[in-house]
């Protein structure tokens, strides 16, 4: 096949097709966001901070994971460690970003700059497999990502109040609403045993790096050694880019 | 900041978000502006896929231990629904459901 480079296409037709295609995913993002809302009021946050980080950082599973280290006393030293866990949690999106080079690279840097903020498991999903099966329209991606970003926002909050409404977090058993979302996502995530050594690895080092280090470095240093087991296991154990 | 807006949030808690926004980004633009940086080699691209699921391992498992049987009972009726049906917020009812029956009983 010759390669040909894209002409860039945007189109507002192409927005609302990528709003179309949200629909499968709209039940998942909107639990998602009601449980970081009620997170969150468990935390102790407020309304304003939980809505601002669901706005600027938008992405869930480092949200969720930055929630389980929220520190009571701020310093420079804990604001920097929970950058450095945000950005492992999310250097998938470094391959996801990379992967869609082809599509966007005869797009202008500073309008892919723009919509690159919206880039999230979804849109990415989603995206990959318009322009697999030949679609070109970015504004399919870009469609997706605001949908996304709209309905994540959106539902921060009713999860917030819904969580902030529970005087007593632990007897009803909120303060286990982020262990609890995280563990159900192991299964459809699930693509075999061997796939699965990686996390068990990273399971077992949090658990003992956690009995020797205070804070939640343990976090970082399972998550690493999970990749790092995933990067030595021979290629036929390989798994597929989880959706 | 006018004072109304210091009274409403906690400028750690402003800052702490702000860097977790910056390194966000900084995640979403470096694979296609840094392709050519980056080589995609079969090991990396496994790293990658094993991430979530490490993440999710990795944070689970030290709070179960932490937070005793009745965590531990939450997460399996939480996996086992997940199992069963496939879907999220059965998961999660089931969990929280077996989490609040096991602390009013004692556990």
């Amino acid at each position: 096949m010759i390669s040909e480079i894209d002409r860039p296409i945007v189109t507002r037709a192409g927005l609302l097709e990528g709003a179309r295609l949200s629909a499968p995913l709209l039940p998942g993002v909107v639990v998602f966001a009601i449980t970081f809302g009620a997170a969150a009021a468990g935390r102790g946050l407020s309304l304003f901070e939980a809505a601002l980080m669901s706005a600027l950082v938008y992405a869930g599973m480092a949200q969720m994971v930055a929630l389980e280290a929220w520190p009571q006393v701020w310093s420079w030293g804990v604001i920097g460690s929970l950058a450095v866990l945000t950005a492992v949690v999310n250097s998938r999106m470094v391959l996801q970003g990379a992967s869609l080079h082809p599509w966007l690279r005869s797009h202008g840097h500073g309008f892919n700059a723009a919509h690159l903020f919206f880039l999230t498991d979804a849109n990415w999903l989603v995206g990959s497999r318009y322009h697999a099966g030949g679609g070109r329209d970015l504004g399919v991606l870009i469609g997706v990502g605001l949908t996304m970003w709209v309905l994540w926002l959106a539902f921060t909050l009713p999860g917030y109040l819904l969580g902030a409404m529970v005087s007593d977090p632990r007897r009803f058993a909120l303060d286990l609403v982020m262990p609890v979302f995280f563990a159900a996502m192991l299964v459809p995530l699930w693509r075999g045993r061997r796939a699965a050594v990686p996390w068990a690895v990273a399971g077992a080092v949090a658990l003992l790096v956690s009995k020797l280090l205070p804070g939640h470095l343990f976090i970082i240093a399972g998550a690493l050694t999970g990749m790092l087991t995933a990067a030595l296991l021979p290629d036929d154990a390989a798994p597929e880019q989880a959706p | 900041m006018s004072a109304s807006l210091a009274s409403l949030v906690a400028p750690g808690v402003v800052l702490a978000i702000l860097a977790m926004a910056l390194a966000t980004y900084l995640c979403r633009i470096s694979g296609h502006f840094m392709m050519h940086l980056i080589p995609l080699t079969p090991p990396l691209r496994r790293a990658l896929a094993a991430l979530p699921g490490s993440i999710v391992a990795a944070t689970v498992i030290p709070i179960i231990e932490r937070l005793g049987l009745a965590a531990g009972l939450a997460v399996g009726a939480a996996l086992l629904a997940m199992l069963v049906r496939r879907n999220e917020v059965l998961a999660l009812v089931a969990g929280l459901a077996v989490a609040i029956a096991a602390r009013a009983s004692g556990l």
